[in-house]
């Protein structure tokens, strides 16, 4: 299967610090790649360089055999590359459904329209209203984003990342401050998606990882200590010190 | 959001029925005082309503506003002055010059964020005031006497009062309905989402700089217009209309109001006016009232008049 | 020449006083995260006490003192009955707050001092010229603005840089949370760094009484220009805010002195003289843009927030 994202010798520093130490990753048209890895390992730091968030010192990404790596962020989105916020980053003052309207918006042509109401639109609310039946948060449309619960808050954001019809999602930790039912949800949401998306998903969740991914990348430093199928993770000596060890010590 | 009738939408229709009867209410008790004030009123609504635009719907906390209001008077009196006192000469140039301002200073100003913005919309209206003042052939410091307002085709005569408070009135009522209409277009949502949270709106692929640009340009026209009133209701333009704390005096009337809602500007502009008008009644010092009312309004009443009306109807 | 050589005296001069000004306006920034538009009101209030003390004791200097008092306590006052209110608020909270502060000091000072304006005149032994070049004699009290500035920057950057208290606000600028975090005590930080601010403020308007004016509405002219230097050198830093001030006093006064000349050499004499006055201030803006466009947060930024 051909690679849908291509990430090559990425680097990037902050003063001292070593983000992202010379990065080699390819993630497979159709996979869902999880990242995994201590804190401070830089995987904030690599999704906001695929997202355009942040610009590498150097190095390349290829999304689609395109080189995106100095592309604004708003131009990723068209081509497909969507993310969603590690710390909720969504419109708050705006109605839930709203949210979702927007980021079908987006995609919908250019915005210099100054007449009709756009919350008329069934070109925008359609979409919008069935990204968010997918999700699970219908009867919570009307309500205003800030309204909602932390759990319902990363409901918000996969609907809004589903909304743009993107053929790669770049998820950033979308089980932080879950309990288990909601933990649960989500995964089966990702589970389903998995069939229609490529995503690379950066998570703490090690049961939500291994259930899910099809390959798993460890982070550490800024750099790619070991890559490959969830089992041969599992059984790698360098992870298990470095990560999966603390892991299981801390979750007993 | 619910569209019901709700009280701050019946008290923004009643103030602006009691606008259009207001002539009525003069003939009747011969306080002509009141139709001056309530002209200077609408007019500075119209101003309030195009900042409260990129200010409350766009969060582009433009201090620099009050230049359009300099920019369109300036744009008559100095026609006026040359000898085109055509209003369809002068009122297009008006408008044209605050666009054509709003699109240069807007692009180079739309490149910073937060409080560099202020200092930078605030820096830009203080050079056109320094430019003005400058221009000795128009009065420079003193101003400029307008000695005939902007003319058009008989019947409308500027120079009647009552007429030119009914264009005001009819003005300010397009220019709400005309907002209302825009933000919640396409362009308008683009922009109050850029205003909430604009990294996010580039990140699901909106290119925000164009949408604020935009709507930079509408609100300083919009201002232009009513820069050109004001000139004709005072008969006289002078550098002082761009003085930078005359862009402090919109912006306290937008807050006043309520930012981001329709009838807020207008409900600004009333309140503002009339009670510095009652307060000076009272005492020569009362913008020492003015002044920690305003801090306790921050403080407390950050949603204004229009957010006040809102929480009544919630209880 | 040495007409050359006095306006950059001169631009020098009005460079370190706008310094004074901005570094108060982008120290209590860079700390505490405010906007404040009645600093302006601050370097008014210098002026009117300078001139007030002045006449009662009949001293220049004793008055000076006694002024630069009095406004580090009125500026610790205002920290504490309305600033510390603003901390964490949105911006726009703090524009709107302060220059409501604006229309109260304005009309406190027209209530108690009346509308007129004060002077306040120099004593005999500072109202004379000093020899700095053969030929060459310059004006004794603006040389002493231009020392008395030097030295308050070179105190400036010994306590932000040798002490820990500029440790703090070094540290401050870059990372709020961390400072508290540190165990300081942070109310205390704030109304002092606040003082200070209000302090410089204070003495650059008393320092310009003598030779530009004490009167109402002065803060607000100059604060304009504070912003453009704060702008420019880049919030937080009181190194660029120092460049940033020189340049832009060198600047104004040299544009201002010889931008008519410039402009004849180009146009007719008649145009030369109508465009010069508005042209030339609007330098300061244009400098300010170019500087914008080429570096949105300012030549030296304080942090990477």
């Amino acid at each position: 299967m051909a690679d849908l994202l291509r990430i090559e010798n990425l680097a990037k520093r902050f003063g001292g610090i070593v983000a992202t130490d010379d990065l080699v990753l390819n993630i497979a048209d159709g996979e869902l790649h999880a990242v995994i890895g201590p804190n401070g390992a830089g995987k904030t730091t690599l999704i906001a360089q695929l997202s355009g968030q942040l610009t590498p010192d150097s190095g390349s990404i290829y999304f689609a055999g395109k080189d995106i790596t100095a592309m604004p962020m708003y131009g990723r989105s068209a081509l497909g590359l969507a993310r969603s916020f590690q710390v909720t980053s969504l419109f708050l003052n705006l109605s839930v459904l709203d949210n979702v309207a927007l980021a079908v918006q987006a995609h919908a042509g250019h915005s210099f329209h100054f007449w009709r109401n756009a919350r008329r639109e069934p070109e925008l609310r359609d979409p919008a209203r069935a990204a968010l039946s997918r999700v699970g948060l219908s009867a919570r449309a009307d309500l205003p984003a800030s309204a909602l619960s932390h759990g319902e808050h990363r409901q918000l954001e996969l609907a809004m990342a589903l909304a743009s019809k993107p053929r790669m999602l770049l998820l950033d930790e979308p089980m932080a401050g879950l309990g288990p039912e909601e933990s649960a949800r989500m995964v089966a949401m990702l589970r389903e998606l998995k069939k229609e998306l490529t995503i690379l998903l950066v998570e703490h969740d090690m049961e939500a990882v291994f259930a899910l991914a099809d390959r798993i990348t460890v982070l550490v430093y800024g750099r790619v200590i070991a890559s490959g199928k969830p089992g041969d993770i599992r059984n790698n000596a360098q992870v298990r010190d470095a990560y999966l060890g603390e892991q299981e010590a801390a979750h007993g | 959001m619910i569209r019901a009738v709700n009280l701050r939408t019946v008290v923004g229709i009643a103030l602006l029925v009691a606008l259009i009867l207001l002539p009525v209410y003069v003939e009747a008790t011969g306080s002509r005082f009141l139709l001056t004030l309530f002209t200077r009123i609408v007019i500075l609504a119209i101003a309030a309503v195009s900042l409260n635009f990129i200010l409350g719907y766009g969060g582009m906390m433009s201090f620099g506003h009050a230049a359009y209001l300099g920019i369109g008077g300036y744009a008559v009196g100095i026609l006026a002055f040359e000898g085109v006192s055509s209003g369809f000469v002068q009122w297009p140039v008006a408008l044209l010059f605050s666009a054509f301002f709003a699109l240069v200073t807007g692009a180079l100003s739309l490149r910073t964020r937060g409080v560099y913005f202020i200092m930078i919309t605030l820096a830009f209206a203080q050079m056109t005031y320094y430019i003005v003042a400058g221009l000795a052939r128009y009065g420079g410091d003193d101003g400029l006497t307008i000695q005939k307002r902007s003319q058009f085709i008989a019947p409308i005569n500027l120079s009647n009062k009552v007429q030119f408070y009914y264009i005001c009135l009819a003005l300010l009522c397009a220019s709400i309905y005309l907002i209302w209409r825009i933000v919640n277009s396409r362009f308008g949502l683009a922009l109050q989402g850029a205003r909430s949270n604009d990294t996010r709106m580039r990140a699901i692929g909106f290119p925000t700089y164009r949408y604020k640009l935009t709507g930079f340009v509408i609100a300083g026209t919009l201002c232009g217009l009513a820069g050109a009133l004001i000139a004709n209701h005072t008969d006289f333009v002078s550098p002082a209309m761009m003085y930078w704390t005359r862009s402090g005096d919109l912006i306290i009337m937008v807050v006043l109001g309520g930012m981001g809602s329709t009838f807020g500007p207008l409900f600004g502009a009333v309140a503002l006016l009339v009670l510095e008008e009652a307060l000076s009644g009272i005492t020569e010092y009362w913008q020492i009232i003015l002044g920690p009312l305003l801090l306790l309004v921050v403080l407390f009443a950050r949603g204004g008049i229009d957010g006040l009306l809102g929480k009544v109807r919630h209880g | 020449m040495t007409l050359f050589i006095e306006q950059c005296l001169n631009g020098l001069q009005f460079g370190l006083l706008l310094f004074l000004l901005a570094a108060g306006l982008t120290l209590v920034f860079g700390i505490m995260d405010l906007v404040n538009l009645a600093h302006g009101s601050l370097y008014m209030i210098g002026a009117y006490f300078a001139a007030t003390f002045a006449a009662w004791t009949g001293s220049f200097v004793l008055g000076a003192i006694l002024a630069l008092a009095a406004t580090l306590l009125v500026g610790m006052a205002v920290e504490v009955i309305a600033m510390r209110r603003l901390y964490g608020r949105d911006h726009l909270d703090h524009v709107l707050a302060t220059f409501g502060l604006i229309l109260f000091f304005d009309e406190l000072v027209r209530l108690i001092w009346g509308a007129g304006g004060m002077s306040l005149p120099l004593p005999s032994w500072l109202n004379t010229s000093v020899r700095i070049l053969p030929g060459f004699d310059y004006s004794a009290y603006k040389l002493s603005i231009i020392v008395v500035s030097l030295a308050v920057a070179a105190f400036l950057y010994f306590l932000v840089m040798r002490t820990r208290l500029g440790m703090l606000i070094r540290a401050g600028a870059s990372n709020r949370e961390m400072i508290g975090a540190l165990g300081v005590n942070i109310k205390l930080l704030f109304t002092l760094v606040f003082g200070l601010g209000a302090a410089l403020a204070g003495l650059a308007g008393l320092m310009q009484a003598p030779i530009l004016t004490v009167q109402i509405g002065m803060g607000e002219n100059i604060l304009i220009l504070a912003f453009v230097i704060t702008v420019i050198g880049g919030i937080g830093s009181i190194r660029g805010a120092f460049l940033a001030a020189i340049l832009v006093g060198l600047i104004d006064t040299l544009g201002r002195a010889y931008f008519t000349d410039l402009l004849r050499l180009l146009f007719s004499k008649e145009t030369a003289a109508t465009a010069a006055p508005a042209l030339s201030s609007m330098l300061i803006y244009l400098l300010m843009a170019f500087v914008l466009v080429l570096r949105p947060e300012g030549l030296f930024p304080a942090s990477n927030k």
